[in-house]
């Protein structure tokens, strides 16, 4: 089943995200922190997902594979959650509208299941995206 | 024997909590405990104490792997870079103390450079509105005394700023608020059920993206004038029910976060929600005050309008201060490709940019100081690791509202290693001398 929903995206602080990215951001918690995205269980239902599923999540702006997990903080039918870093940077909107600020919340994205796509660590997927050689 | 150290300040958050205790080894070389601050600040004074810690510069090779180099090296590249650029950017300073802020300001002169602070990606649209109107605010101890009204918009202290609630404007019982949490009514505006909300006497979960709606609403209500049924998703009896909770109250504040600053209507939230705070005062005394997230994000911001006039986003290139958000502002200028090099300190871009305003700084000459292994570390040529600031270096940092207080060095770096500020005091001395201004 190819199932694809849309969502509205937002991205913020975590109490987790913080300990993850004082603890080192290299470190695979990061990765547990902030390479996920929190939706509410009926967008889950939509998807046809199970619950901690890799899916891909794509805007105009990009696509990034991140972990879909049951938010803690809902219920928030419609509205995606990823932490604040780089999986959810790959997606938001770079348009400041002459404020210098991107718009980090309230960005369209496609969420479709990726069972078999990893999840980058969080240096290794901008050092990726920005085509960066690494010895 | 070990000894303790109290009244440290947490260099984490904005909420700059005053209250921490650590543990250090007799000869002052090790942090072995932490007593008082929120999990997110423990992790930061431990992680000081890392065994794979990065202690030396490192230049990135050709074929990608780095090669350690001596901090005299790293001046001469950071130096180098600076006087060859034509539109170099010095972004971050929010993480480091206001002394080596105002050192970087003359290597901003010096180099005729773009600089900018994480502002840019938290309150800068904030700022915005202050300059359109002002901003009626207090400090956080009159928060603690007085207030009995709290708004927390579009920010989420249970996670971000943990201690805030107990420290300020929740639970302490202060002069004229001796029942604590029971003198206060709590309205949290968020479009999810925060951690934050659940607490609330009132929740307003607006439509993501309608606070400005919301917002004017209020205004309407205040007066007690027509509102159509449901406005942003929130039906109106229960906007007028938080509109008089706000109007009844002694003494109210609006803590606003990223949930309005970077939403569409970005700055204007700003303004309306000043807006708001202003009407309110025809009631009873009402303030708003930004939840700053870097711990010295308001001292950069600070530091740059003293010294330059403006708070962030600030363009030298013409041997005088330019000010122009979306012109002069770090995101606008890399994803236009207008750099030509660019210098991080104290903040983390690779992280908390979007991707295309991160693929210019892999491909341009780069500089990030930082003593963790970032994202930015990542995509930067040179690395130069320096002593964690408000753990191994004190120096004075901006609380989120606006009031100086001095961090406090509680153990040694490790050996050879370098501060932010003697880092860039090499620099901006190098620098001189390459212009021929020594």
């Amino acid at each position: 089943m190819a199932n694809k929903i849309t969502l509205n995206l937002i991205s913020g602080r975590t109490i987790q995200q913080g300990v993850a990215i004082e603890g080192g951001k290299e470190k695979p918690l990061y990765r547990t922190a902030a390479g996920i995205i929190e939706m509410d269980e009926s967008d889950f239902k939509k998807l046809g997902a199970w619950k901690s599923t890799n899916v891909r999540v794509t805007s105009e702006y990009g696509s990034v594979i991140v972990k879909a997990v049951e938010t803690s903080q809902g219920p928030h039918p419609g509205l995606g959650f990823i932490p604040m870093g780089p999986w959810a940077n790959s997606v938001i909107s770079d348009n400041t509208y002459s404020t210098g600020m991107p718009t980090f919340k309230g960005v369209p994205v496609t969420i479709e299941v990726a069972m078999n796509e990893p999840i980058l660590l969080g240096i290794e997927l901008v050092q990726r995206q920005c085509g960066v050689k690494v010895g | 024997m070990t000894k303790k150290i109290t009244d440290v300040i947490c260099p984490f958050c904005g909420t700059l909590c005053d209250d921490v205790e650590v543990v250090v080894s007799d000869d002052g070389k090790q942090l072995l405990e932490v007593y008082n601050a929120c999990v997110i600040g423990t992790e930061k004074f431990l992680h000081s104490q890392a065994k794979d810690r990065v202690t030396r510069p490192r230049l990135r090779q050709d074929d990608g792997s780095w090669k350690e180099i001596s901090y005299d090296d790293a001046v001469e590249y950071s130096a180098q870079m600076l006087a060859k650029a034509k539109k170099p950017m010095l972004f971050g300073w929010s993480s480091t103390n206001c002394e080596a802020q105002s050192v970087g300001n003359e290597i901003a002169e010096l180099s005729r450079a773009c600089c900018d602070n994480t502002a840019a990606t938290c309150h800068g649209t904030t700022l915005i509105a202050v300059q359109d109107i002002g901003l009626p605010t207090c400090t956080l101890g009159e928060v603690k005394n007085r207030a009995d009204r709290i708004i927390f918009w579009g920010c989420n202290p249970a996670h971000a700023h943990p201690r805030h609630m107990s420290r300020y404007s929740i639970f302490p019982r202060g002069f004229f608020t001796g029942k604590g949490q029971m003198s206060r009514k709590l309205i949290v505006v968020d479009p999810r059920v925060t951690d934050t909300a659940k607490m609330a006497d009132v929740h307003l979960q607006v439509e993501q993206g309608r606070d400005y709606e919301l917002l004017d609403a209020l205004r309407v209500a205040f007066k007690g004038e027509w509102l159509p049924d449901v406005v942003a998703g929130i039906p109106a009896e229960k906007i007028r029910e938080a509109a008089d909770m706000m109007k009844s109250g002694r003494f109210g504040i609006i803590f606003f976060g990223m949930g309005v600053t970077q939403s569409l209507s970005k700055n204007h939230n700003i303004d309306e929600a000043i807006a708001v705070t202003k009407d309110l005062n025809e009631y009873t005394k009402f303030s708003i005050m930004p939840m700053r997230g870097h711990y010295n994000v308001t001292g950069s911001g600070e530091v740059f309008a003293w010294q330059f006039g403006f708070p962030f986003s600030v363009d030298l290139t013409r041997g005088f201060a330019r000010y122009n958000p979306g012109d002069t502002s770090t995101i606008d200028l890399l994803v236009r490709g207008e750099l030509d090099a660019m210098f991080t300190i104290g903040s983390d871009p690779g992280a908390h940019f979007p991707i295309s305003a991160v693929k210019p700084i892999a491909n341009m000459p780069s500089v990030c100081v930082d003593p963790h292994l970032t994202p930015t570390t990542g995509v930067s040529k040179l690395h130069v690791p320096v002593a964690f600031n408000g753990v191994e270096v004190g120096g004075n940092c901006y609380r989120m509202d606006n009031v100086p207080i001095d961090c406090r060095k509680v153990v040694e770096p490790p050996e050879g290693m370098l501060t932010d500020e003697q880092f860039l005091i090499k620099v901006r001395d190098r620098l001189k001398q390459l212009k021929g201004v020594a």
